[in-house]
């Protein structure tokens, strides 16, 4: 008896909470955002997947919270936390018909309804939400009862299919697809104008569930084979292959990839350095952004003939911003070398805010064009120069060497005596000191060398704007790079490129989101650090050190303080 | 000796000290000449003081958000300031309805306690929730994690308020008893300010009244004082711990209808400039101390609407009000670098800072 009404009771809680965050996407405009991105072509979209997919989470975990069940109280609970998520979609349909909720949620249109209710009117329509939640909920309670072999060969071809589907205009923005040829074929067999056709949706799912089952049924290779104990002939060809498709990128993709390409890879700069602030020497800064500005203003400054001060060009130019930068980063280290976490994030934060309003104000108009910015700031490469590039491309090479050499001075770093002073400095601050490490000098370096990196990144950035205005450098910069190596996971140099991809290229190819990545950026900041603190792709030595220090002071603390008869989780 | 002296003056404190010494003969300079140029009447200061207090005021009541967390769990709610936010954010809509059925100019005074009401409802209901998803599972994490977590909330908050409510600006209706100002003494007082100041007096009176003399609060100063021995003598942590989020999410939904009262436009981002200075207030008198929070706030308030007048106008600085957020900052750096115990603050040993 206690058994099923556990199950019930988590049933019940569990769907009203995914409802709710059906309702909260509904509102906040995400379902009708993607109400015209369809994965399966006519059968499925974005919004709806938005919309069901918290259903069917929602029966999963109502059966795996529970310890004991049978086969017909897990479907049955499953099904029971659908309807109840489906009960809060039609109380907002009751109340939408009777209220216009417009003047409060500009997002509860009738578009909104009819997405909710298939497009059923009001007494039947009522029914649907509800009829829809038990069903997604009995099909999230049966992925839960499904051998673990099977699910996540399911989750795999459906995560595949969900990407290849949203990802479709991107495909068909790359020239090579455009050609005639058998790329051409293959691609409008197997897009339609907007998603997977849905034969091509069906192939894939069974291509690749049935290849993510077969491998998982095989026994594991070796662990952890990394890419160097392969044999010199294959690493070579590997290297060779890679560089050649890196360096043809921008002429395979087309400008408007390679121009997302610059961004992200501007980002990537960033993040390098703010990895080593942050990542290696656990100095949280959110001030960041400050030295991203610093970068493109001294560019801006030393070379635009509108301020007329030095009037240099880029490569003369770019030293001295990199020099003002490390300076800068010296400059702001010095006062919080004593601070420690929070005050540290609050300060840099003050810092980074102190520096965007002078660069607003009245006060140093004359110098760096207040409001107005800087405008003819030096291009790297003239135009009379590989005349048939387009600036795009250009700035792709100069970006990727950027990239190049700030990845190889972090990974070089990371394992010198100074990169495992950072550690040593992140680990434990006393201790490092109490073994003879000289905290103020390394922590300074880490300050400048984060704070050159992100100098680079911001006087090509300037430079390939043309133009630094204050507004393109606020907060959100140093948020959204903190987020970057967050995702990537701190101190991993592939998870900073990881992580750039994912939270700046992403959004760009789908421009429905980038209405909603600061949304996306908290809540995955949120849920890397309450699920995945360690990141995508961890640094080896933080995932040993995360996982072993949350068993123990967790455990602990709820023995400690869980009052007794608690129900929490 | 010799040895001992020069390890304790490092390079660090001189440099510090020498930001500190030119700063202070900035704002000292700065002082005397405007004030020999008497650019400004007597009448003019007074109304700065006056906005500083009300100002002031409100700053004190976010504050007591962020102190009495971090009494609490020693952490920096860094997400207070959209607790803040979402209170007058929501209750602007029943604002707008009670004026449109002309409630609201009708019998102001129960309306704008039914706005207060609905807007320390939203925010108190917005910091259980914070608390109870982000927070809660990440008690006993490294440092920066539940930090990270903040920040991440903050932003999720801002962001889901703009998507729910749309991203512009909606104005608060005028309440027509509350135009025009008091002569009190000689001095006429801005109706809303009064108001204010009043109510934030009020605000405080009845969070020290609970922090005093209930259960509830006297379990929140155990609480603050000692986990473990807390929950020893039979003190529900958890239970506590929410209602401390409850109280600071209520005092912010109450400052977000005294803010509105000067500042009567709201939207999502409104939060966090407000925010980040009510956190200034409660370091520059002490975190964790709510008495501090209280003075550390009308000190920023009046530092912040006379400061851009009195010095940087003297220092010759064009359009000095531009610069007051800046000038928070400034203090906020300051007092970090120089007393990080804050002006009323419990000793905070380096580890904790």
């Amino acid at each position: 008896m206690t058994e099923k009404q556990s199950i019930w009771r988590s049933a019940i809680s569990v769907g009203l909470v995914v409802g709710g965050v059906s309702l909260l996407l509904s509102l906040v405009g995400m379902v009708t955002a993607f109400e015209e991105r369809y994965i399966i072509t006519g059968v499925f979209t974005m919004g709806q997947l938005l919309l069901f997919a918290p259903l069917i989470t929602g029966g999963y975990s109502t059966i795996t919270r529970v310890q004991e069940k049978s086969l017909v109280s897990s479907l049955l609970g499953g099904a029971l936390s659908g309807v109840f998520g489906g009960l809060v979609l039609t109380l907002l349909l009751v109340v939408g018909s009777q209220v216009d909720l417009r003047l409060m949620f500009p997002n509860a249109s009738p578009d909104l309804y009819s997405i909710i209710s298939f497009g059923i009117p009001a007494p039947l329509g009522y029914v649907i939400p509800i009829v829809y939640g038990a069903i997604f909920g009995l099909i999230g309670a049966g992925l839960a009862l499904l051998p673990s072999r099977i699910r996540s060969a399911v989750l795999t071809a459906t995560l595949w299919i969900v990407v290849l589907g949203l990802f479709r205009d991107m495909f068909a923005l790359i020239p090579t697809f455009n050609q005639p040829g058998p790329l051409k074929t293959i691609f409008t067999w197997i897009f339609a104008p907007s998603g997977l056709s849905v034969l091509a949706a069906i192939l894939l799912f069974v291509l690749i569930g049935g290849y993510s089952y077969w491998r998982s049924g095989r026994p594991e290779p070796r662990q952890q084979r990394s890419f160097s104990d392969q044999k010199p002939a294959i690493r070579w060809g590997v290297l060779i292959v890679g560089s050649a498709i890196v360096l043809s990128l921008p002429f395979i993709l087309g400008v408007f990839f390679t121009e997302v390409l610059d961004n992200v890879g501007l980002y990537i700069i960033m993040a390098l350095g703010l990895n080593i602030v942050v990542g290696y020497a656990g100095l949280l800064d959110l001030g960041y952004v400050a030295f991203f500005a610093i970068g493109a203003y001294t560019m801006g400054v030393l070379t635009s003939p509108e301020l007329g001060f030095f009037n240099l060009n880029f490569w003369t130019a770019l030293p001295f911003a990199l020099l003002v930068t490390t300076i800068s980063g010296v400059i702001l280290g010095l006062p919080v070398l004593r601070m420690r976490g929070d005050y540290l994030a609050i300060v840099t934060l003050g810092f980074g805010e102190i520096v965007r309003i002078l660069a607003l104000s009245e006060w140093l108009r004359p110098y760096i064009g207040g409001t107005q910015g800087i405008q003819q700031i030096a291009i790297p490469i003239p135009d009379y120069i590989l005349a048939t590039w387009n600036t795009q491309t250009k700035f792709y090479y100069l970006i990727l060497a950027g990239c190049l050499v700030v990845g190889f001075i972090a990974w070089r770093l990371k394992d010198s005596r100074l990169g495992r002073s950072w550690i040593a400095l992140r680990e434990d601050e006393d201790v490092a000191q109490a073994m003879g490490l000289n905290t103020v000098i390394t922590k300074l370096l880490a300050f400048a060398t984060g704070a050159t990196f992100a100098g680079l990144s911001g006087a090509i950035f300037a430079s390939k704007l043309n133009s630094a205005y204050p507004h393109s450098f606020d907060l959100l910069v140093s948020i959204y790079v903190l987020c970057i190596i967050i995702i990537g996971g701190m101190g991993s140099i592939p998870g900073a490129v990881l992580g750039s991809f994912f939270l700046i290229g992403m959004p760009e190819l789908l421009r429905e989101f980038s209405e909603f990545r600061l949304l996306v950026v908290g809540a995955v900041m949120v849920a890397m650090m309450l699920y995945k603190p360690e990141g995508l792709w961890p640094e080896e030595r933080r995932r040993l050190e995360l996982h072993e220090g949350e068993e123990e002071p967790v455990e602990v603390a709820e023995e400690e303080f869980a009052p007794v008869g608690s129900t929490s989780d | 000796m010799l040895r001992n002296w020069r390890q304790r003056i490092t390079i660090t404190d001189i440099v510090v000290w020498a930001i500190g010494v030119v700063l202070a003969a900035g704002v000292i300079y700065g002082t005397i000449v405007t004030l020999r140029a008497q650019l400004y009447s007597g009448a003019t200061w007074i109304d700065l003081t006056i906005t500083g207090l009300a100002l002031g005021g409100i700053y004190a009541l976010i504050a007591l958000g962020y102190t009495l967390v971090y009494g609490i769990l020693k952490m920096i709610n860094f997400a207070h300031g959209e607790v803040f936010m979402s209170g007058p954010f929501t209750a602007v809509f029943l604002a707008i309805y009670l004026d449109n059925i002309g409630f609201l100019n009708a019998s102001p005074v129960i309306s704008i306690i039914l706005i207060t009401i609905l807007s320390a409802v939203v925010s108190t209901t917005i910091a259980i929730l914070l608390e109870r998803i982000a927070y809660k599972p990440l008690r006993g994490a490294p440092r920066l994690v539940p930090l990270i977590t903040a920040i991440g909330a903050s932003f999720f908050l801002q962001y889901a308020f703009r998507g729910l409510y749309g991203s512009g600006i909606k104005a608060y209706p005028e309440i027509d008893v509350l135009q025009g100002s008091w002569e009190i003494a000689g001095i006429s007082i801005d109706k809303t300010q009064a108001v204010t100041i009043i109510g934030a007096v009020l605000m405080m009176l009845i969070i020290w009244g609970i922090s005093r003399y209930t259960r509830v609060g006297k379990a929140m100063r155990a609480v603050s004082e000692d986990k473990e021995v807390s929950a020893l003598m039979g003190i529900d942590v958890d239970r506590t711990i929410m209602n401390t989020f409850a109280l600071g999410g209520a005092a912010a939904g109450v400052a977000g209808i005294l803010y509105v009262l000067l500042f009567p436009v709201v939207n999502f981002f409104m939060g966090f400039i407000p925010g980040l200075k009510a956190f200034t207030a409660a370091v520059l008198g002490g975190i964790g101390n709510p008495i501090g929070a209280f003075l550390g706030a009308m000190v920023l308030g009046l530092i912040e609407s006379i400061g851009p007048s009195l010095f940087l106008t003297g220092l010759g600085i064009p359009a000095p009000y531009q610069l007051k957020d800046a000038l928070a900052f400034v203090i906020l750096v300051l007092i970090l670098i120089f007393r990080p115990t804050g002006i009323l603050g419990e000793r905070i040993s380096r580890t904790k800072a």
